[in-house]
């Protein structure tokens, strides 16, 4: 069964973007808007197919799922054995992102006809968008660690544009550039961690690197650095990669800041699909990771933890509604980690891959959603503050309706997908760490809190007094909303332990009702503390605040992680080593170059006066020292 | 055209009437150091380019002398006295083309006008 068509899913998108860029000022914005949205609609229809073909075709061989490979080309030789390769890898979880990714670029791109209309980068927008869905599309696609670098650092890119977009706001440029800067900060341990692994495997190919009687080897054969194997080394640097791209603690900071990008680029990039390339890469190379390493394995289960109670502290302390939901987003991922954290390879123990893929699969459906009912919110309040807003459920029916299911899908309502999701990585966890289990079962909770919180402040409690009357948004933006609705309750029902699983073999997950009651009574705390809080204005929510004055003030400024890398950038890099470096380059470097180009012109503007162009005088200074040579020729010749 | 005169090895001898080549020498020698002195004094154009045909000339009174008497057999100095008056035929040429484009340039022949090539 060829599957060789899958190159056209990234490379579709990619003419999209060099058609509506050359294009740029010629196309009127109906045209870009539609044919955007018809080439990642056309990569939709191919990547459900891809997945039809996959799953039910081709279905098992030998009780797995095999690994295919759909296009390879050979595309830099560096040696017999080492070759850096261009392709589609065909297995179940890159079929799983592609449909994700189109999925949502899809809907995203619909919405964004409507929000962008009348806007004067309309034609520029579409066009990013292209270019991230191909960059995005190539990246799940990858079959070798060289090329998921090159799409790592293209949606990097993407993104950056994307942030940057009004960049006529000086806070967006600044938050694109704090995206990328930091992003790209942690793909420099990606680089690293790549070179070290490939060159202890003498492989980049994922088939190869993930095979686990290869991973054996390179156990036995490999030497120790600072008590940690070079496995462990090589795969904490490229988890170091995965981290900035995910916005795991520390390298969260950009995160919240790439809210300045518009809506439904927050949606697809900052939620739905970039974010979770960091999740994804572990995955990719999760039998690495599972067999090769266990103490990689465990820092991921901690820094996920960690992030994911860190980041949902701040976000119930947040006023701006799209920050809310980046520091949500941050916590989810956190989840998706820990997922990945607690698993084990195969069988049974591989019950949080599972559960950390499903959930970046369910995620994506209702933060999208999320993100655009933040969007319709914001474009028809004209603010981005929760308390300037109130009351908005009388008026936009359609995004109160679909905003409240996505809230019940993220917090963990019993029937929608994020229970389902949610519920199997705290079993997960349950079985393999309990500090992490309590933790992320605290995290439900909060999650449920903040979330309706979100909710009773925007479409309940008190009306705020508009400039304009709010209106129900358009069409073409409703619509998507009403679709990621349904996916966000519909996902939840897949069995997705017979697609997806550690080691491909069919994985039964039954839902523990044990742990599943833990989490359901947490998570309607949060609710019901919520509901009290915020459902009509009262002074409860400030008397709590004052009570707990100082908790609140370190959580509503973010735990100061932001002054904590001004500090060591302004104070410590640029002061003591970038200061010195930049007087060196002046003086020393600088000024050694200036010497050589002074002398230069010093002995020329002396000597210059020779050249005076008078024949005569060159003549006179040719003869006479012809002559004085031939003397002293002769003078030699009659003394040897 | 009348008709042409021959003249056999020994009627040249005599003809030399008994000159040695230190005499040729000192003749070609001075020829030289005149046209040096006109090329490095004189400012007319015209009367360096004369100043070197005497330097060409001097040169192939040496290339025959030299030839004649230390390689009578041989005809190299000969051939090459012709080259050098050929050449010299040529440069004549040329430099006269030069000067009177410089002429048309400058609306003179002094060489001290002509510096427009200094730094």
């Amino acid at each position: 069964m060829s599957f060789q068509f899958t190159i056209l899913i990234p490379l579709i998108p990619l003419i999209s973007f060099l058609i509506i860029g050359f294009l740029y000022s010629k196309m009127s914005n109906k045209l870009a808007g539609i044919w955007g949205s018809v080439s990642i609609f056309s990569s939709f229809l191919l990547s459900l197919f891809t997945a039809y073909r996959y799953f039910f075709e081709v279905g098992r061989v030998n009780g797995v799922y095999p690994k295919i490979l759909g296009f390879d080309f050979e595309w830099l030789r560096f040696s017999d054995s080492l070759s850096a390769h261009l392709g589609t890898l065909i297995d179940p979880i890159s079929v799983m992102m592609l449909v994700v990714v189109t999925t949502v670029s899809l809907m995203v791109h619909i919405y964004s006809i409507g929000y962008m209309k009348g806007d004067r980068g309309f034609n520029r927008f579409f066009a990013f968008l292209s270019l991230f869905s191909f960059s995005m599309l190539g990246l799940v696609l990858s079959t070798n660690i060289f090329e998921i670098y090159i799409f790592w650092e293209l949606v990097g890119v993407s993104s950056y544009l994307l942030i940057g977009f009004y960049y006529e706001k000086n806070s967006a440029v600044a938050a694109s550039k704090k995206a990328f800067i930091v992003t790209r900060f942690a793909d420099l341990f990606f680089l690293i961690g790549i070179l070290i692994l490939s060159f202890y495997t003498k492989t980049f190919d994922f088939i190869s690197l993930t095979d686990p009687s290869n991973i054996a080897v390179m156990q036995t054969g490999s030497i120790t650095f600072m008590g940690l194997s070079v496995t462990t080394w090589a795969l904490l640097l490229i988890f170091i990669g995965g981290a900035g791209k995910s916005a795991m603690f520390p390298l969260h900071i950009w995160l919240p800041d790439a809210m300045e990008g518009p809506s439904p680029v927050s949606a697809l990039i900052h939620a739905a699909t970039m974010v979770v390339a960091g999740v994804f890469l572990v995955a990719r190379l999760f039998p690495i990771y599972a067999l090769g390493s266990d103490q990689a394995l465990q820092v991921i289960g901690y820094v996920g933890a960690f992030t994911s109670l860190f980041a949902a502290v701040i976000a119930m302390t947040q006023m701006d509604f799209k920050r809310v939901l980046a520091f949500s987003t941050i916590s989810q991922i956190g989840y998706m980690m820990v997922g990945l954290g607690v698993s084990g390879y195969g069988n049974e123990a591989g019950l949080g891959y599972m559960a950390s893929m499903f959930h970046l699969f369910t995620h994506a459906m209702f933060k999208a959603l999320l993100f655009l009912c933040a969007g319709s919110v914001i474009h028809v309040v004209h603010t981005n503050f929760i308390n300037e807003m109130g009351g908005l459920r009388k008026h936009m029916k359609i995004t109160h309706i679909t905003f409240l299911i996505a809230t019940l899908a993220i917090a963990g309502f019993p029937g929608f997908s994020g229970f389902f999701s949610k519920d199997e990585i705290i079993t997960a966890a349950y079985h393999n760490n309990k500090i992490i289990f309590y933790t992320e079962l605290l995290v439900a909770g909060i999650t449920a809190f903040y979330m309706f919180r979100l909710y009773f402040r925007v479409f309940w409690n008190q009306e705020a007094s508009y400039e304009h009357k709010p209106h129900e948004v358009e069409k073409t933006m409703t619509i998507p909303l009403i679709i990621l609705a349904f996916l966000s309750i519909a996902v939840g029902y897949i069995p997705f332990g017979n697609f997806i699983s550690s080691d491909s073999m069919p994985l039964e997950s039954h839902i523990n009702w044990g742990v599943a009651s833990a989490s359901i009574i947490v998570s309607f705390t949060g609710i019901i503390i919520a509901w009290v809080l915020y459902k009509k204005p009262s002074n409860l929510p400030e008397r709590i605040v004052s009570s707990i004055k100082v908790l609140y003030t370190w959580a509503y400024h973010k735990f100061y992680i932001d002054e904590v890398y001004l500090f060591v950038t302004k104070k410590i890099i640029f002061n003591l080593i970038s200061r010195p470096i930049a007087w060196f380059d002046r003086h020393v470097v600088d000024g050694a170059m200036n010497g050589i180009a002074w002398t230069t012109s010093w002995v020329s503007e002396s000597i210059k006066g020779l050249q005076s162009g008078q024949l005569q005088k060159y003549a006179l200074a040719f003869v006479s020292s012809t002559i004085i040579l031939s003397a002293l020729l002769i003078y030699i010749l009659l003394n040897v | 055209m009348g008709k042409p005169i021959r003249i056999t090895l020994k009627q040249a001898n005599d003809m030399m009437g008994g000159l040695a080549l230190q005499d040729f020498l000192v003749v070609s020698t001075s020829m030289f150091f005149i046209g040096i002195f006109g090329f490095l004094t004189r400012r007319n154009l015209i009367t360096i380019l004369m100043s070197v045909e005497l330097i060409l000339n001097s040169v192939n009174i040496n290339f025959v002398a030299f030839n004649y008497f230390l390689h009578p057999e041989a005809m190299h100095g000969i051939f090459f006295a012709i080259f050098v008056i050929a050449v010299a035929a040529a440069e004549a040429a040329v430099a006269i083309a030069i000067i009177i484009n410089i002429y048309r340039r400058f609306k003179s022949i002094n060489i001290e006008n002509v510096s427009e090539m200094k730094y």
